[in-house]
């Protein structure tokens, strides 16, 4: 697991390496300045001599250089390794999502895949960052302190070890007593969360039913909840500070009241005064190590979790694969289903296609029609390999989906998805998503056949306008359409349209379906609709019913035989005066 | 939707206003006075148990070693008492450490509870202009960001700020006291440490403010991309996306290194030139202990040493809060904004009032009963009564939003009660604008509206909103019961007269095969519903506030043919006996309409029955034969 991770320092190994040496460097120096100072004390002061004064003074500069360039340089290069770390790190889970087929984004769900790549990394890049740096200093300090303290007096050093284990027991059985309840806090912070998006989503109904106070009831009760939980949180960690300083305290009297028997009883000939000081220095730099590390224990806890959701990701493997000697190209646009079965979660008793066989020929229109549910998006989902098949063949061109190279046979079969999304940039620039290369009058050529052409026109910046993220600055219709235009300019052989024309007016709607007829005549055309008026000239109609096929023919043929299209086709015309003059 | 990671920058970054620490400090007054003083107090008390402890060292050489030293059979009880003596010190400062940092707590949090509810009740006045105009993770992260660096000010920086202050001044003083000139060379140098350090700090701020600006548009990047990737598929677009995000994630990388080794090595130098100036001082004082020109004796001259060290840490963490201390104010200053947003204006004096079911005149009763009406107050004190009918008229109105483009011009219309009047058009043409001005979701500048002959401005707002049942296109449903939903037009409501409602909307079908019925629980806006379902929930929840008036704003979303039929059952049924306004996307609507109104650029174009409207091959006409969704 902690390999895994560890891969992403690649170019950065130097600094990785770098930091914690020169860390150790800056404890030492951290270590021995206070002995040098003890020295200057004892030998300069007490010894009463300018010399050891300006000897030691000169030793300890030199010293705070050392140290000094030991520091910077590990904070350096620990700047360096953590933020490259970072960088590879998101560079991986980025490219490895690229590489994800659709069933491993339904696995994670888009929003906590966003997680994932967001706050997580982060997370996981400071845990790197602070193990490299602090994890190592921690140690490091308290073993040189205790180091040093025994070299000083072994006898008064032993405080040292009965007091580290004491007062380091306690700071962590605190942090663990502290960390369910702040994690009970956080989970407060989502229920807060939860009211204000619904109440300010919600505004216009709360305020038409004059239901301002319900909702500052609301409001205030998981209020109450966070102070309620942050305060019980906060009372025991009020001890931390406390604990620690019990700790240091005692540490002091202990070495004060022992160390100066210590001295007056032998004559200063065991320890000196000097050497009193340095040992309570380093005392409190043990102590503070300890502390350090009982954060540090805090902070894992916290990010075990982030990292575990990162490596969940790194581990995932694309389960659509290309095949090893794929074909490049797909000769023409026919489609043919043999005994097809799927299932979302690959389990033949939950699937939601069941034996399909179909014969499409290239350039045919062919009009899908059926209730939610009924499996219409699953059926073109296996067309372009979004999916693969649980059971049964489908074929593009007379080959197996299977045997084609993903991009090539992406390539030639274009979805417009029913869930669409328009991406923040300017017109040309999504509808380039199609073909990068393209030209600008291959654009507009594209925008007229799928009816945007009119309303970009409209725009004041033409197709330089600037569509937000989501396309949130277009109505639902004209985001559509630009879908719709987006996916002709890959100049696909199979074109799917998955109700994707359910916010665009008929008049537009039959103006779009003219335009196919006229302009593309070659491309086979599936358009999955809820209007019969979207489906009813095409070639053949699909009605789907409960993942089976329930009828295919021509209007006529599915007005006098299908029972399921008769019902819908007249509950969506009953009393229409107009339809009959 | 998915939070990112990254607190933006606050938008006024390093131009906090000046009333805004002023405003907060009123905050912390009155209600915990008692507490902050008892805190600082506490502090002093801790903060001086430290300085004492460094004192300590030269009164241990000084008064007991070094007599000790001379004497041939030292007796240590005094030494013992000594050290006694400190242990109590050491303790009351403990017990005073953890007295602060508790109550220290308990006012940041009782602060963070008092601004966070003062804050979303006044969210709650605000019109519904400043819900259009802020975007929702916007308004969000008040509650969020906002109030997280008050946190971090109020119950870090706070204590460590008096803590610092104390322990700076007592250092101090007892620098003094042992050398005056040795004290002012102390202050020369810090002086020296200050300003390298306020130089690091400023690009550390500069590089650190470019990190989280980039580190936003990474995330920013990552969320849309992620969000999108099924289209990234379908569309091969894999290698060029990788494309932009590698050059994002090259700039990040960038300005994170430099942001960070500037911040790394500021401590380093901190702590070293601390050792630099023990030295110095060392020095310094060598030649004036040992020169002989004032008289220091070595104890003190080791003490003074300490008491540099116990000077400057303080500092440094003091110069460690800055950062922290200007986001919390700049927190605080998008806080006091929202609170500073002016509210809805509600001055009307018309209130709505239950009257006596069987009784001719019109007499008001406190009992909740079925007959409603308008008590309007009269000059001379007295009221006069006007029963609810539901009987609404527009006169003349003409609206803008930003005061500049006109988006309804002149429109009039009136509704008798129980008509039903059907507005089409295209976006933009107002439609949605003509009952946001019935409601007063905003108020008509030009013209008037009347409500029963009243005009709406006269109304209390509470009271004409609680007239007027509103179903909207989006459904909102909250977290909370299925019974909880529906009740929230009517919160007295009886289960009866939930499950009444319930099937007036055709819902109650669907809701008795759930596992729970009307006690499942609904997340996420009803998330585990299907679109039609929750819709039949909103005119459920419509139809137990039994309004006289209904607006109703169809949904365009795509359900199948099956569900659809349901739907509009469940609207016929909420629309029978009732005044209602219907923004019609749907053929049986528009059809069944006493009036249908095309509108078009804000005016009313067209109008009259249906049948007669189709005659008259205009617009209409248009829209209807040839393009009937509307959106």
């Amino acid at each position: 697991m902690i390999k895994k991770l560890l891969s992403c320092v690649r170019e950065y190994k130097l600094p990785t390496i770098l930091t914690p040496i020169f860390v150790m460097g800056e404890v030492v120096m951290e270590v021995l300045i206070p002995l040098i100072m003890a020295d200057l004390i004892d030998k300069g002061f007490y010894g009463e001599s300018m010399e050891a004064i300006w000897h030691y003074g000169i030793i300890l500069i030199l010293a705070a250089i050392l140290a000094l360039a030991f520091g910077a340089l590990s904070g350096i290069f620990a700047a360096k390794a953590g933020a490259g770390f970072g960088k590879n790190l998101r560079h991986d889970l980025f490219y490895r999502v690229q590489g994800f087929s659709f069933k491993n984004i339904d696995k994670f769900s888009t929003a906590s895949l966003v997680t994932r790549l967001t706050t997580d990394v982060t997370n996981v890049q400071n845990v790197f960052a602070g193990a490299i740096r602090v994890a190592l200093r921690a140690p490091l300090m308290l073993i040189f302190s205790l180091v040093m303290g025994f070299r000083i007096h072994q006898k008064l050093a032993l405080i040292f070890l009965v007091l580290v284990p004491f007062i380091g027991t306690g700071l962590i059985m605190l942090a663990k007593k502290i960390h369910p309840l702040m994690e009970a806090v956080f989970h407060r912070y989502d229920d807060l969360n939860a009211v204000v998006e619904e109440n300010v989503s919600g505004i216009r109904l709360v305020k038409s039913y004059a239901n301002e106070e319900l909702e500052k009831e609301k409001f205030g009760k998981v209020s109450k909840d966070i102070y309620d939980g942050f305060t019980r949180a906060e009372k025991l960690l009020a001890l931390n500070m406390p604990i620690m300083q019990l700790g240091t305290y005692i540490c002091i009297l202990l070495i004060s009241w022992l160390g100066a028997r210590i001295i007056v009883l032998t004559n200063s000939v065991e320890l000196t005064t000097g050497l009193l000081q340095s040992l309570i220095t380093y005392g409190i730099q043990l102590l503070g190590s300890v502390m350090m590390l009982s954060f540090m224990f805090v902070m894992a806890t916290i990010s075990k979790a982030s990292i575990d959701r990162v490596l969940e990701v790194l581990d995932e493997e694309s389960d659509i694969q290309n095949p090893k000697n794929p074909v490049m190209e797909v000769k023409d646009g026919s489609i043919e289903f043999d005994n097809v079965g799927f299932s979302y979660v690959g389990d033949k008793k939950k699937e939601c296609l069941k034996n399909i066989n179909l014969k499409i020929k290239s350039g045919e229109t062919i009009g899908i029609l059926g209730g939610t549910g009924s499996g219409k998006s699953s059926l073109v989902n296996l067309i372009p390999r979004l999916y693969d098949t649980t059971s049964g063949t489908i074929k593009v061109g007379g080959k197996d989906v299977k045997e084609y190279d993903l991009v090539a046979l992406r390539d030639a079969v274009a979805v417009v998805l029913q869930k669409n999304v328009l991406f923040s940039g300017t017109i040309a620039e999504n509808i380039r998503w199609g073909d990068l290369t393209a030209s600008d009058k291959e654009v507009e050529r594209v925008c007229k056949l799928a009816q945007a052409d009119e309303f970009i026109q409209g725009f004041p910046d033409k197709y330089d306008t600037h569509i937000e993220q989501g396309g949130t600055n277009v109505s639902g219709g004209q985001k559509q359409r630009l879908c719709i235009a987006r996916a002709l300019l890959k100049k696909p052989k199979i074109l799917i349209l998955d109700d994707s024309t359910s916010a665009v007016d008929t008049k537009t709607d039959s103006l779009i379906r003219k335009a196919f007829k006229e302009e593309i005549p070659n491309i086979t055309k599936l358009i999955i609709a809820q209007r019969v008026a979207s489906v009813q000239d095409a070639d053949k109609i699909i009605v789907m019913d409960n993942g089976k096929i329930n009828g295919f023919g021509t209007h006529e043929e599915l007005l006098k035989n299908n029972q399921i299209y008769k019902e819908v086709y007249e509950s969506q015309t009953k009393g229409d005066v107009s339809e009959n003059g | 939707m998915a939070k990112v990671s990254s607190k933006p920058m606050p938008k006024n970054f390093g131009k906090i206003k000046k009333g805004t620490l002023k405003r907060l400090v009123g905050y912390v007054k009155g209600k915990y006075t008692l507490k902050i003083i008892l805190v600082i107090i506490f502090i002093m008390i801790s903060a001086g148990a430290n300085v004492a402890g460094s004192l300590f060292l030269k009164v241990l050489i000084d008064d007991y070693i070094e007599p000790l030293l001379l004497e041939p059979n030292p007796v240590f009880t005094g030494l013992l008492r000594a050290i006694g003596t400190m242990a109590l010190i050491y303790l009351v400062g403990i017990v005073c450490s953890y007295l602060y940092n508790r109550m220290m707590a308990l006012v940041s949090q009782g602060v963070q509870r008092d601004i966070r509810n003062e804050m979303f009740n006044k969210m709650q006045t605000l019109p519904l202009k400043y819900f259009d105009t802020n975007t929702h993770g916007d308004v969000m992260s008040h509650y969020t960001n906002d109030i997280d660096t008050l946190r971090e000010m109020l119950g870090r920086s706070f204590t460590q700020l008096v803590q610092s202050v104390t322990t700076i001044v007592g250092a101090f003083v007892a620098m003094v006291r042992i050398s005056v000139p040795l004290t002012l060379f102390i202050i020369l140098f810090l002086m020296f440490m200050l300003s390298i350090t306020k130089f690091i700090a400023k690009n550390t701020t500069k590089y650190f403010i470019k990190q989280q600006e980039y580190l936003g548009k990474v995330n920013g990047y990552v969320e849309e991309m992620t969000s999108g990737q099924k289209v990234v598929k379908v569309f091969n677009y894999e290698g060029e996306s990788k494309k932009k995000f590698n050059e994002l994630n090259e700039e990040l990388f960038g300005h994170m290194y430099t942001a960070n080794k500037f911040g790394n090595v500021l401590m380093p130098i901190m702590n070293n030139l601390g050792n630099v100036e023990y030295v110095l001082v060392a020095i310094v004082g060598g030649m004036l202990t040992l020169n002989g020109v004032t008289i220091l004796t070595v104890g003190e001259i080791v003490s003074f040493l300490q008491l540099t060290k116990t000077f400057s840490g303080p500092l440094m963490r003091l110069a460690q809060q800055v950062n922290t201390i200007a986001m919390g104010l700049a927190g605080a200053d998008r806080i006091f904004e929202l609170m500073d947003e002016e509210p809805e204006v509600n001055d009307g004096k018309v209130t709505l009032v239950n009257i006596e079911e069987n009784s001719k005149e019109i007499k008001e009763t406190k009992e909740r009963t079925e007959r409603w009406a308008w008590k309007v107050p009269q000059d001379d004190g007295t009221f006069s009564y006007v029963e609810v009918k539901g009987f609404i008229e527009i006169k003349n109105v003409t609206f803008s939003y930003d005061g500049e483009k006109d988006v309804l011009h002149d429109v009039s219309l009136y509704a008798k009660p129980g008509q039903k009047i059907a507005f089409v058009g295209a976006t933009g043409a107002g439609k949605t604008t003509i009952t946001n001005l019935i409601n007063r979701f905003y108020d008509v500048e030009q013209g008037e509206i009347l409500y029963d002959g009243i005009n709406v401005k006269d109304i209390n707002k509470y009271d004409l909103r609680l007239s007027l049942g509103m179903v909207l296109q989006d459904t909102n449903l909250f977290t909370g019961t299925i019974k909880e939903n529906i009740k929230y037009s009517k919160q007295d409501a009886t289960d009866e007269e939930v499950i009444k409602a319930a099937k007036i909307a055709n819902a109650h079908d669907f809701i008795s095969l759930l596992p729970d019925g009307y006690d499942t629980m609904l997340t996420n806006n009803g998330a585990n519903l299907s679109q039609g379902q929750r819709q039949l929930l909103s005119i459920a929840r419509a139809a137990l506030g039994d309004p006289p008036v209904m607006i109703l704003d169809e949904a365009t979303s795509s359900i199948d043919t099956r569900t659809e039929k349901i739907v509009q059952e469940g609207m016929d049924n909420l629309m029978k006996n009732r005044t209602v306004f219907v923004i019609a996307h749907r053929l049986s609507t528009v059809r069944n309409a006493k009036a249908i109104i095309v509108l078009e650029h804000g005016k009313i174009i067209e109008r009259g029955e249906h049948e007669a409207l189709l005659a008259e091959k205009g617009e209409y006409y248009q829209l209807y034969t040839g393009a009937f969704e509307l959106e």
